[in-house]
């Protein structure tokens, strides 16, 4: 599987941008002592205008290449912790759903269905707007819009793996239900689980970004999405204050499809082949 | 019949599911920090004592919880969706004022970009292997990664400020009191921006999904058998593998549609669209939750709308889903 993951030219690439933006985020206290909110020369300064300041500066005079780097921070924690917390709510609700099957699942499907029918974007600036703006709040109503499929595909992978043989065989060993569901059924719908995540990071940092452009940020962490957001109305005039925080969203969030449909090719062999084919 | 029971019983459970977000608007206002009354009231001294009084009584804030909630619901059964003291103005007029504009949009972009995603899915599938193929699907792989807003930023960039082709914002050229045919056509320079940057986003999901699904059933033995009887290739595309391939982009397209509408509110902040995703940009800064509230549930409403059109579509286009459900 690992071997496969390897031959796969886009995977490797995203792997490689993708430890790259870690490497910035992580390291950002170090090369930006100062903060990303640090004013350190005239506003509206160019890209390469003046020596240190390799992206220019922002309408406050703040360094955009400092911004860029702590905004890597809350993107990749927003999206890590978000996705998370997703799998807590949409796995084990899945699983019951799956596992238990009758009312149980048509309960679950019902409150499952009620939320993927809601807009989830709106539902997100909704929560984000009354329970203000701040790195928890926005985190959790990501995790609360993103859940529904996770809820689906694990019922999915549930309700065909019990019936698999090993499953009989587990009850005739005497294991209780919920011993079988947790160490027997579960195990092996680990790997969809796995593709769907790393892809689930991706839509939360889109997500993340799209509110703090709509002012739903935390004000007290820098984000790619405020930057784009406090460019807007100079983007006549300063165009470089818009562009490069988009430019390290696509990177990042399309490291992180190629890693997925890598995953999925690795861990889905038979799958991929069809598709290719 | 069966398609009319079918329908009925989607309306039923399009209104619970309507009620049911109801409650939940109401939960949340509660659920605010703050007095209630304050917090429908816009908060920050938008309305005076006078009118918060006004407001606890209309709600019964002094009263048990459930008649609270029966109120409010009630209220909104009867498409009333509150006050907007910002804009001064009842909330269900401010959103049917802008529904036409969102509309317009968001059905232009998806008609764009279903016809633009299945057309290219269609190539890309014909092609698979080639060079053509790898740079549509990496292309697509692009657009699946802008952020829609930004991407809106950049045309505006290029196509308005750099090129001047296309105006970059509003509805319409203001105060140019065009009539008819012209205002018609203002509308559509005005529009085309904001509709492309839209549907790009949908139009690489379509464009996935229609070549994924192309190809696997390009693999099942009715194909084999098509070929078999000598039929050219283009043929057997059009008339075998496409018709049955494109069901379940009819079902993706439906569920997709939460997101348009979700992407509208995006779009129009950035072009100034005079549509209700950008009244909910407006009453976030100005802390108008009536406004948002009701912004979300006209938008809920939509995407549910919109599913029910899609799922007869969805019938008339095959047959069998009527005969089995």
């Amino acid at each position: 599987m690992w071997k496969r993951f390897r031959s796969n030219i886009g995977a490797m690439v995203g792997v490689a941008i993708l430890l790259a933006v870690i490497l910035i985020a992580v390291c950002a206290p170090l090369i930006y002592p100062h903060g990303p909110w640090q004013m350190v020369q005239r506003p509206f300064l160019p890209p390469m205008s003046v020596d240190g300041l390799p992206l220019g500066t922002d309408t406050l005079g703040r360094n955009v290449a400092a911004q860029l780097a702590y905004g890597a921070q809350v993107s990749l924690l927003v999206g890590l912790v978000s996705t998370i917390v997703a799998l807590l709510i949409g796995v084990p609700l899945g699983a019951v759903a799956g596992f238990y099957g009758n009312w149980v699942d048509e309960g679950a499907m019902r409150f499952t269905e009620f939320f993927q029918t809601i807009p989830n974007f709106a539902l997100a600036i909704v929560l984000v707007a009354i329970f203000e703006p701040t790195l928890a709040s926005i985190t959790l109503a990501i995790a609360i819009v993103s859940w529904p499929p996770v809820a689906r595909l694990v019922r999915a992978e549930v309700m065909s793996v019990r019936k698999r043989e090993f499953v009989d065989a587990a009850t005739l060993a005497g294991l209780s239900r919920p011993k079988i569901l947790i160490t027997q059924v579960l195990p092996n719908t680990v790997s969809p689980i796995i593709v769907m995540a790393s892809l689930m990071v991706a839509t939360a940092i889109l997500l993340e970004s799209s509110l703090s452009f709509l002012g739903l940020g935390d004000p007290n962490a820098m984000s790619w999405g405020y930057m784009i957001g406090a460019a807007r109305t100079v983007i006549r005039t300063s165009w470089w204050l818009s562009f490069f925080p988009g430019i390290a969203i696509v990177l990042t969030v399309l490291a992180l499809n190629l890693i997925g449909e890598g995953l999925n090719d690795a861990l889905n062999p038979h799958l991929s082949r069809k598709g290719r084919a | 019949m069966s398609i009319l029971t079918a329908i009925l019983g989607r309306l039923a459970k399009a209104a619970l599911t309507l009620l049911a977000i109801a409650v939940l608007n109401f939960f949340l206002l509660h659920a605010a920090p703050g007095d209630p009354a304050v917090v429908l009231a816009g908060e920050a001294g938008a309305a005076d004592e006078q009118m918060i009084e006004q407001l606890r009584e209309r709600f019964g804030l002094d009263q048990p919880f459930y008649v609270q909630l029966g109120k409010y619901v009630g209220g909104i059964v009867q498409l009333d969706l509150g006050y907007s003291f910002r804009q001064d103005a009842p909330v269900s007029q401010l959103i049917l004022d802008r529904l036409p504009a969102t509309l317009l949009l968001t059905l232009t972009a998806f008609g764009i970009s279903l016809v633009c995603g299945i057309a290219l899915g269609v190539a890309s599938a014909a092609r698979v292997g080639k060079a053509s193929d790898s740079a549509l699907t990496t292309l697509a792989l692009l657009f699946y990664a802008t952020p829609l807003y930004w991407l809106a930023l950049m045309a505006v960039l290029v196509f308005s400020v750099w090129l001047g082709w296309l105006p970059g914002f509003g509805y319409e050229t203001v105060g140019a009191g065009y009539t008819g045919i012209t205002r018609a056509l203002d509308i559509l320079q005005h529009l085309i921006l904001p509709a492309l940057t839209l549907g790009l986003f949908f139009m690489a999901v379509y464009m996935r999904m229609t070549r994924a699904s192309m190809l696997e059933v390009s693999q099942l033995d009715f194909v084999k058998t098509a070929k078999a009887k000598g039929l050219s290739g283009p043929a057997i595309r059009r008339r075998h593998i496409l018709r049955n391939a494109i069901l379940p982009v009819v079902t993706l397209a439906g569920l997709q549609a939460g997101q348009l509408v979700g992407g509208a509110v995006l779009t129009e902040t950035v072009f100034a669209w005079p549509g209700i995703g950008r009244l909910m940009f407006e009453s976030l800064a100005a802390r108008d939750y009536n406004t948002i509230l009701g912004v979300f549930l006209v938008s809920a409403a939509m995407v549910i709308l919109f599913n029910i059109v899609t799922d007869i579509v969805y019938r008339i286009v095959d047959p069998r889903i009527g005969a089995t459900a």
